[in-house]
């Protein structure tokens, strides 16, 4: 006779592999069309390109010193690839300055949003959402209408006789950057606005009983509080940012690309798949190191303010 | 102190914000009005009409484009759905057991890759298969749109099931329904709110795909937004912003729908 404690444990059992079970067709389809093929991407990125795309299935580790390095056709010597580097260093730049931008914006909008009425909170945040859940290209496009040299920015410009000729702003990084910030925009004010709800104004009032200024309360009250949402909301914008494709191939033109540019080049004309893996990799590499840094962050937060 | 000292009052920040609003706005507005312009550029403004909506309405392009979309959407929608409800269902209302931890990581990981990452991987991963079995159908964008709105029909459903107590499940069982009896009867109309708002949402995901489906696509198998930005790297006509506008429209009715149901509480 199996005793309680063996039947217990027997339904638990069950319940496990119910539960596995239950998740295997989700697990399943992300594995086979999400995450396992990255493990492909980085098989191909040790392989040598093939003539036509594609790849010859011989190792070969030139991809990944071709991230950085150019080797010379004649001598053999490395040197840096210039035109990389600048890629990477421009999308960095970028991502980071997307961020700061619409945390500098972003933030002042979430409390904003968060000290309104509790009925005309939900307005706001309404308001907010339908960006957030529009079409990026079309957003992008809209952009793309506003800044160009016949757009509205330039035209009134011009009729105002601020300016005598268009300022060029499409094609440019400033393009990108403005681009991308109006876009990724509602991802950074959401997670604020999220913890900034949460906020006991109280704390701020008692702030202000100890005679805080208001630079004061913000500094060492208001953000330290909301500190989880600021972080949160700084990675959903750099990930994106960082592996941005549909902001700069229709704002920055042919010219100034960014990492997901250079990546698709290999796949295309470039004929390097090995290359656009290893730099794909590559791109993986950054925005793991910025979720570890996430990580460690939201660990920490949550003690020092306790 | 001033008399009226409001404790949430911090200098600028309302002006911030409104510029924000007026900001997210306005080009959406400005894209919007010049669907209507009877010019046939996008700079000067000819009067009012509709014939960009019309040329739009007749170009088969357009047409088979969005029906792809449609097409694709509500595949992905309805499997993401059902995947990712039977994943709720399997990952919450419990005490942690092993896997768990694993299984949030997994469901997530579409979220955490690039875009163009998914998309370079799959174009790999694809182009094998298409070779080994010829099959080079919309299968595979249906298969990718599936797997990246799984994390997102996730989300509310979860939300939503960790909202619901197991009280009734329980006394459900006590008067000796059967599991899947219980599941009909008790967790799935509780659910449905949940269920609806991730299939608008993973729906909406899916449509407004660009990078993944622009890598994995086969020939002639563009979606509204991928012919949309071919036609913006041309150069552009009005007819974007006609077929912007729809799309807008679509987006906000769907967005407004799923903002009723996810915050409708019982």
């Amino acid at each position: 006779m199996a005793t309680a404690e063996e039947v217990a444990k027997a339904a638990e059992r069950r319940d496990v592999r119910d539960r596995w079970l239950l998740s295997a067709p989700a697990l399943l389809v992300i594995f086979l069309a999400a995450t396992g093929p990255l493990l492909i991407v980085l098989v191909y990125s040790f392989l040598t390109p093939g003539s036509y795309g594609d790849v010859k299935w011989q190792f070969s580790p030139e991809a990944w010193i071709a991230v950085f390095l150019e080797r010379d056709i004649f001598d053999d010597t490395l040197s840096i690839a210039a035109a990389h580097v600048t890629i990477f260093l421009r999308s960095i730049k970028l991502s980071v300055v997307t961020t700061i931008a619409t945390l500098v914006l972003g933030f002042p909008t979430a409390y904003f949003m968060a000290t309104r009425s509790e009925k005309t909170r939900d307005l706001w945040l309404f308001l907010i959402t339908i960006p957030f859940w529009t079409n990026l290209l079309i957003r992008t496009f809209a952009v793309l209408q506003i800044i160009r040299n016949e757009g509205i920015i330039n035209t009134m410009l011009l009729k105002l006789g601020i300016i005598s000729a268009p300022i060029q702003i499409l094609y440019t990084d400033t393009a990108i950057l403005i681009g991308m910030a109006y876009v990724y925009l509602p991802l950074m004010v959401l997670p604020i606005y999220a913890s900034m709800e949460k906020l006991d104004f109280r704390l701020v009032e008692a702030g202000y009983d100890l005679y805080a200024t208001r630079f004061q309360v913000l500094r060492r009250i208001i953000f330290p509080m909301v500190k989880p949402g600021v972080i949160a909301g700084s990675i959903l914008v750099f990930i994106p940012a960082l592996g941005a494709y549909v902001t700069p191939s229709v704002l920055g033109g042919g010219k100034n690309m960014m990492l997901s540019n250079l990546i698709e080049l290999q796949f295309g004309q470039g004929r390097n798949w090995p290359l656009g893996s290893a730099l794909s990799i590559a791109v993986m590499i950054i925005v793991m190191v910025a979720l570890l840094a996430y990580v460690r962050n939201a660990g920490k937060s949550g003690v020092r303010h306790g | 102190m001033a008399k009226n000292f409001s404790i949430k009052h911090q200098p600028g920040f309302s002006a911030i914000a409104a510029t924000c609003f007026i900001v997210l706005y306005l080009p959406i507005i400005v894209l919007v009005i010049y669907a209507f312009n009877a010019a046939s550029s996008t700079s000067e403004w000819g009067g009012f009409s509709l014939k960009w909506f019309q040329s739009a309405w007749q170009n088969t392009q357009v047409v088979d484009a969005t029906l792809r979309s449609f097409q694709i959407g509500s595949i992905a929608a309805v499997l993401s759905t059902i995947f990712a409800t039977m994943a709720a269902l399997a990952t919450t209302r419990t005490a942690s057991y092993p896997g768990l931890t694993f299984k949030y990581a997994a469901i997530n990981q579409p979220l955490m890759v690039p875009e163009i990452v998914t998309g370079v991987a799959l174009l790999i991963f694809f182009s094998r298969i298409k070779i080994f079995t010829g099959y080079s159908g919309i299968g595979y964008l249906v298969a990718a749109h599936t797997a990246f709105c799984i994390p997102f029909a996730y989300l509310p459903i979860r939300a939503r099931l960790e909202n619901m107590d197991l009280t009734l499940e329980r006394a459900a069982a006590d008067l000796y329904a059967t599991p899947w009896k219980t599941f009909r009867r008790i967790t799935l109309p509780l659910l449905w709110p949940g269920i609806l708002a991730g299939l608008m949402l993973a729906f909406v995901i899916s449509l407004d795909d660009v990078v993944i489906t622009e890598f994995v696509k086969s020939g002639g198998q563009d979606t509204l937004p991928t012919y949309m930005l071919g036609q913006i790297r041309r150069g552009i006509t009005p007819e974007i912003n006609a077929i912007s506008t729809a799309f807008l429209l679509l987006s906000v009715a769907i967005v407004t729908l799923f903002f009723f149901v996810s915050r409708k509480r019982d």
